[in-house]
């Protein structure tokens, strides 16, 4: 067991772990941080993603030991005062997600994206979101989440092709 | 998805950690990024009793010049290399390979030298490297020395460091003011490329005045395309000349037949993603 | 086009873009994913599994597992063997069905690579995966079979591998359909030799391969003996008929089982199955009376869980010189697996029906064979039966339209049935109710830009491009909305496929609705509570949507088959009608009026000619307090209905893909997707196009990424993601897509099934336009997925490309190096 003291979304917490205890576990089954989840054994699915002292990493692929004196957010951390961060806001206008599985990791990897590019092209979305997989949406509706986000789209109520236009430059 | 049970040592110099090797031999691993081993230890491929972390030792992480090279740390994260304005100047084709390696996230956590080391045919960074003659110093209980990059990968997932020693910077000759181009095929983003070429081309006049070329994937260890590079030093940057020497870009090569394409296949689209490759090089360095 | 009957009822929130309900938490992490669940005590599993096809298990020696720490039991099959129960096969397509037993742990032999021999259960998970690790198993190998064809062929005669030596073949059920002999159609034999003579014969065979759901959540199941009832908590889309399958072979009775299927994250058929790691962890957690928990990880989901498609089809279409078809014969052979699952051998009948398609064939016959080999068992993955039939037939246009130098438009314009000619029965039976494929495919082709790019193609092909533009089409229909009883009794499923609602009237004036249709993703509390807020005129966000919950949803036939709009909606929309005939007598006794006089609207009963009124919530009110009732009327206004299709539905689109293909390298790249697709009446177009989009990657997956590949030896060797390629957001792109409408006629709503149309359609779509784009080097196939090296394998041989070799290169090495 190794003695660990950690920041996970504001929460100053200190546990006895073992050293194969991945992030994602620790999260999970010890601080019941269970918004981050679990989708694959080889680091493809991305669902793990939370942010590790600011940045996005998946937390499958870092042991709870490594964390240790650092800071970790989690999607259970990213509203404040009852107010939802603009991405998770946006996912929802959007529908950029269906069963949500996927959901945590896209968005914190969808905040890391706009916080390194905030003004990025589709493609560079696309591209950005390339360590996360989905099997609902198709990405279509992910990507003009992040489009909205960054305040690329508006809204476009009550299209039955569409969700969000982008915005027609005045 | 848990690893094996193992022991953790997290040294704050390379001579700690020198010396928990020593102490611990085979049974001990070198954890840098972890972005490879973590899942081969999640799969229990691997079950080392000793991880040794060398996250916590600081001198292991940065770029730097140091005169005819710059300096990458074995511990400097993609990320960082991949934004570093002297790799951009200098060694351009790293912050091209670099801005393909993987994802976001595993490029945040990743390093240079823990892919280096890994020494997994079918990385991203082994083409470059041995592209522009990387140089890998490598710390031991003896001291230090340095391999260049034609000595430094063996064979498959094997590389010149032994059991004893860790790499703790990789030296990179300038290439001020050479064109660059990764070109790397894949059939989906987060998948190992089928093969990867990288290209890179000083152009005076016209002319090919040198050129290097690496690649990934087509044999147990990165490649270099010397045919190519000979057939097109000192000959005019034209997509013909460059077409007609990249149909030896597989000489010498013995790649892999997998899920995703035979030795066959691989040994022909090597020719056509070279010249890719080359052109776009060139083109990059102003021909 | 038929028009749907007006509604009884203020349509506010029918048609609109409601953002989800579901969303609030699944954004911020408030989730109930099964495997989040801790209870006291909890004990975990892990499986072993053999790393052989097929083998006798000589012996399993368990000691040194059981001495590790934080052990509490390490069990068998043998140890199981009274109390395990079965899993079972709820559709036998044929009286003589050859179908294996199917023991969760097996005794004595393992029939496929990953099946579960040995279980243990310790303190956590970490200690149960260390000792599953000492747990040591001696297995005498016996020969696999594992080629489909070959499988096939085999027999204790001829001495080929038998997937169950005992039942000496691998043939499982032999099912036809033939348009003559049902009186529905002419003969499939005459045509072809008619056509031989006079007219065109097509013969070609596809290639299914076989697919994994790949459902993002791994599947997990907590049991919990310790109360009364047991309660199982599944990553399942079928908790209902899961609760009957675990009382129907243990032998506990139904009453003492509850299922609960929480947040369920996707399934697309691949949670559609009674698996055998839940009937061992409810074995399990019965003889030792504490909780269990087994979550299983991404690489056993992809070795264990149930694969789909997986068939050859030969196929043989007769048509007249000028493009009209006159017969179509479909020879297939379907791949089991080691066992017939749940639905099975059903998945290739489900599209017996559809290979005609949205046309007018005059002659039809369908032949299916089903094969057991020894490899992982196949199921429903979305679609089941229906995009391999509609693959073919959309592959098959492309090609008769080359064949008669046709665009692929026309020719398919020739044979489809016309919008004034529904209803239609087809050659295959059915009645549509509904379509105006005209209309889908004008739209469709405007927004393509079909002419455009058409010119385009030519002038690449004139300059000689080496990156060549294909187009591809598809049009498609399915039978959704499954299923009328009747016709599942015909066809000797084991079950109905009614669906069951319930909505409740609470005193405050909310109300709670209860559907039998269980939810992993859809969104169905969104589109449901949109529905019961138009028929009850009460607000949308005074709808509380239950599901998946056997205790709290008592009857239901769960989600799967494009059924929970048009068969569990309709339900809603019986049991809501129900509540407000039970309220209106009480409405008429408080407002001191006629019944005759009352009209309800807008949620509110009215007297006519007056302003008096009342809101449906006060009448519940009022029925709770039960004060001031009419004589002989019961407290209450709840009320529950039970629909039962009378028919199918049947949705249609139309489909362009352009494909761009390298011929130097044979890469592939989409350059533009649109569909069109008719869905009747639209709820809320936000989820429809989400359902759309999903589908149609999931489809192009299929003919560009994704195949489960066994090597010589029977190892899955796509086990992992890193090489069963799903796709990123960086390999697709944005989909222009469109709706007409012609509402069904089968149910009140006007509604269709939109859950599986992408992914129907947008297979022979993306393969049509690459085989286009080549077309001119002397290509007619290219097998799925179309690879690179297939591509360039078959422009260079004009091929189909072959097989995927069979090896995958470890990445994850087992060697030094710092990493």
């Amino acid at each position: 067991m190794t003695r660990i003291n950690l920041t996970v979304d504001g929460m100053k917490v200190s546990d006895d772990v073992e050293p194969r205890m991945l992030l994602v576990q620790y999260l999970r089954e010890k601080l019941g941080k269970t918004g981050t989840v679990v989708g694959c054994d080889t680091s493809n699915c991305g669902a793990c993603t939370v942010h590790l002292d600011g940045e996005s990493v998946k937390s499958c692929n870092v042991l709870a030991v490594q964390a240790d004196g650092h800071d970790v957010t989690t999607i259970e951390g990213l509203a404040k005062d009852g107010r939802l961060h603009p991405v998770q806001e946006a996912f929802r206008e959007c529908h950029g997600l269906q069963c949500g599985f996927c959901t945590p990791g896209m968005i914190m990897q969808s905040i890391d994206l706009l916080n390194h590019n905030p003004q990025p092209s589709e493609q560079e979305i696309r591209v950005g979101l390339e360590g996360n997989l989905c099997r609902c949406t198709g990405y279509h509706n992910i990507v003009r989440a992040v489009q909205y986000a960054s305040g690329q789209l508006v809204a476009a109520a009550g299209e039955a092709g569409g969700v969000a236009e982008e915005v027609t430059p005045a | 998805m848990i690893p094996a049970p193992f022991d953790y040592v997290a040294p704050s110099s390379v001579e700690e950690a020198l010396a928990a090797l020593q102490q611990h031999g085979d049974d001990a691993k070198i954890l840098a990024g972890g972005q490879s081993l973590l899942p081969v230890l999640r799969m229990r491929l691997n079950a080392p009793e000793l991880i040794i972390d060398l996250g916590r030792i600081d001198s292991l992480r940065g770029v730097r010049d140091d005169g005819d090279a710059i300096v990458i740390g074995a511990m400097t994260p993609h990320s960082v290399v991949g934004a570093d304005p002297l790799v951009a100047e200098h060694a351009l084709l790293v912050a091209k390979a670099v801005a393909h390696l993987a994802d976001a996230q595993v490029r945040h956590r990743g390093t240079f030298g823990g892919a280096l080391a890994h020494a997994d045919p079918a990385g991203d960074l082994g083409g470059p490297a041995r592209a522009l003659d990387a140089q890998f110093v490598i710390a031991g209980p003896a001291g230090t020395r340095t391999v260049p990059a034609d000595d430094f990968f063996v064979d498959l997932f094997e590389t010149a460091i032994s059991e004893d020693e860790i790499l703790t910077e990789v030296r990179i000759p300038k290439h001020t003011g050479w064109g660059a181009h990764h070109e790397k095929m894949v059939r989906v983003a987060h998948q190992w490329p089928i093969c990867a070429v990288a290209a890179t081309a000083r152009v005076e006049g016209g002319t090919i005045a040198d050129i290097a070329i690496g690649l990934a994937n087509m044999g147990s260890t990165p490649l270099r395309a010397r045919g190519v590079e000979e057939a097109l030093r000192g000959q005019p940057a034209t997509e013909d000349a460059v077409r007609a020497a990249c149909g030896r870009a597989a000489e010498g090569a013995n790649p892999p037949s997998d899920l995703n394409g035979s030795a066959e296949y691989r040994n022909h689209v090597v020719t056509v993603m070279c010249r890719r490759a080359v052109l776009g090089a060139v083109q990059g360095a102003g021909a | 086009m038929t028009a749907v009957e007006a509604q009884p009822m203020d349509t506010k929130e029918i048609g609109r873009d409601r953002r989800r309900k579901e969303d609030a938490r699944l954004i911020t992490g408030r989730t109930r994913w099964t495997d989040n669940l801790q209870l006291n005590g909890m004990l975990h599993l892990a499986m072993v599994r053999s790393p052989f096809a097929h083998a006798r298990i000589t012996t399993i020696d368990t000691r040194a597992a059981e001495e590790a720490t934080g052990v509490v039991a390490v069990l068998t099959g043998e140890d199981l063997a009274d109390t395990q129960g079965a899993c079972i096969n709820a559709w036998a397509i044929t009286t003589d069905q050859v179908t294996p037993a199917h023991p969760p742990m097996p005794v004595d032999r393992v029939a496929f690579a990953g099946e579960t021999v040995a279980v243990v259960v310790a303190r956590s998970a970490a200690e149960a995966r260390d000792a599953a690790e000492l747990v040591e198993i001696d297995y005498d190998e016996l020969p696999a079979a594992l080629d489909l064809k070959e499988a096939a062929a085999a027999s204790a005669e001829n001495g080929g591998a038998l997937a169950h030596p005992d039942l000496g073949t691998n043939k499982s059920a032999f099912w036809r359909f033939d348009s003559a002999e049902a009186g529905t159609g002419g003969d499939v034999d005459e045509a072809i030799a008619q056509a031989r003579e006079d007219g065109v014969v097509l013969e070609r065979e596809y290639r299914q391969q076989r697919l994994i759901p790949a459902f993002m959540e791994p599947r997990s199941v907590v049991v919990d003996p310790t109360g009364e009832q047991i309660t199982v908590w599944s990553a399942t889309q079928i908790p209902h008929i899961l609760r009957f399958a675990l009382a129907a072979t243990t032998g506990v009775p139904e009453s003492k089982i509850r299922v609960i299927a929480p947040d369920v994250g996707g399934g697309f058929g691949g949670k559609l199955q009674q698996t055998p790691e839940e009937m061992i962890a409810f074995a399990v957690a019965r003889r030792l009376g504490k909780p269990v928990k087994y979550t299983e990880t991404r690489s056993e989901s992809l070795l264990s869980a149930h694969h789909g498609r997986d068939q050859w089809q030969k196929l043989t279409l007769a048509a007249t010189k000028d493009g009209h078809v006159t017969g179509l014969k479909v020879e297939l052979l379907a791949d089991l697996g080691a066992y017939v699952a749940l639905v099975g051998g059903g998945v290739p009948v489900l599209g017996a029906f559809m290979f005609n398609a949205i046309y007018k064939f005059p002659a039809y016959q369908f032949n299916c064979q089903t094969v057991l080999t020894n490899k992982t068992w196949t199921d429903a993955y979305r679609g089941a039966g229906r995009p391999e039939a509609t693959y073919a037939v959309e592959r098959l246009m492309d090609e008769l339209a080359a064949e008669l130098g046709k665009d692929p438009l026309e020719v398919r314009e020739m044979n489809w049935i016309k919008h004034e000619e529904f209803p239609f029965t087809t050659v295959a039976g059915l009645e549509y109710d509904s379509g105006n494929y005209e209309a889908a495919t004008a739209r469709a082709k405007e927004l393509f830009g079909y002419d455009d790019l058409r010119a385009e193609q030519k002038r690449r092909r004139d300059s000689g491009d080496p990156v060549q533009l294909g187009i591809g089409v598809s049009t498609f229909t399915e039978m959704c909305g499954l299923a009328p009883s009747r016709v599942l009794g015909q066809l000797n499923y084991g079950a109905g496929g009614w669906e069951a609602a319930s909505v409740r009237m609470l005193p405050t004036g909310k109300v709670e609705v209860i559907t039998g249709a269980s939810a992993h993703g859809q969104g169905h509390e969104t589109a449901f509570s949109q529905i019961v807020a138009d028929r009850l005129g009460v607000p949308f966000e005074d709808v509380e949507i239950l599901h998946g919950d056997t205790q709290v949803v008592p009857r239901g036939m769960d989600t799967y088959g494009s059924r929970s709009l048009v068969v569990g909606g309709e339900a809603l929309v019986r049991a809501a009608d129900k509540v407000i005939e039970k309220a209106k007598p009480i409405a008429a006794h408080l407002l001191e009026a006629s019944i005759d006089d009352l009209e309800f609207k807008n949620g509110r009963f009215g007297v006519r000619g007056t302003d008096q009124g009342l809101a449906i919530g006060e009448i519940a009110t009022a029925s709770f307090a039960a004060h001031n009732l009419p004589d002989g009327v019961e407290p209450g206004i709840d009320a529950d209905a039970t629909y039962d299709p009378v028919n199918f539905n049947f949705p249609h689109g139309t489909h362009l893909c352009a494909m761009e293909v390298d011929t130097e390298t044979g890469e592939t790249r989409m350059r533009k997707y649109t569909c069109v697709d008719d869905i009747g009446v639209i709820i809320n177009p936000l989820i429809v196009s989400g359902q759309v989009h999903g589908g149609l990657v999931q489809g192009i997956a299929q003919a560009l990424w994704e195949e489960a590949v066994y090597d010589d030896s029977g190892t899955l060797v796509s086990g992992t993601f890193t090489d069963y390629l799903l796709p990123t957001a960086a390999d697709t792109i944005s989909f222009d897509i469109d709706h007409t409408s012609s509402p069904s006629t089968t149910n009140s709503l006007g509604t269709k099934g939109v859950g599986e149309a992408g992914t129907i359609a947008s297979t022979p779509a993306v393969v049509n336009a690459v085989v286009d784009a080549v077309r001119h080097l002397g290509v007619d196939d290219i097998q799925m997925p179309c690879t690179p090296e297939r591509v360039w394998k078959a422009i260079n041989t004009a091929g189909s490309g072959g097989e995927t070799v069979d090896a995958a290169v470890p990445h994850l090495s087992t060697e030094e190096g710092q990493a």
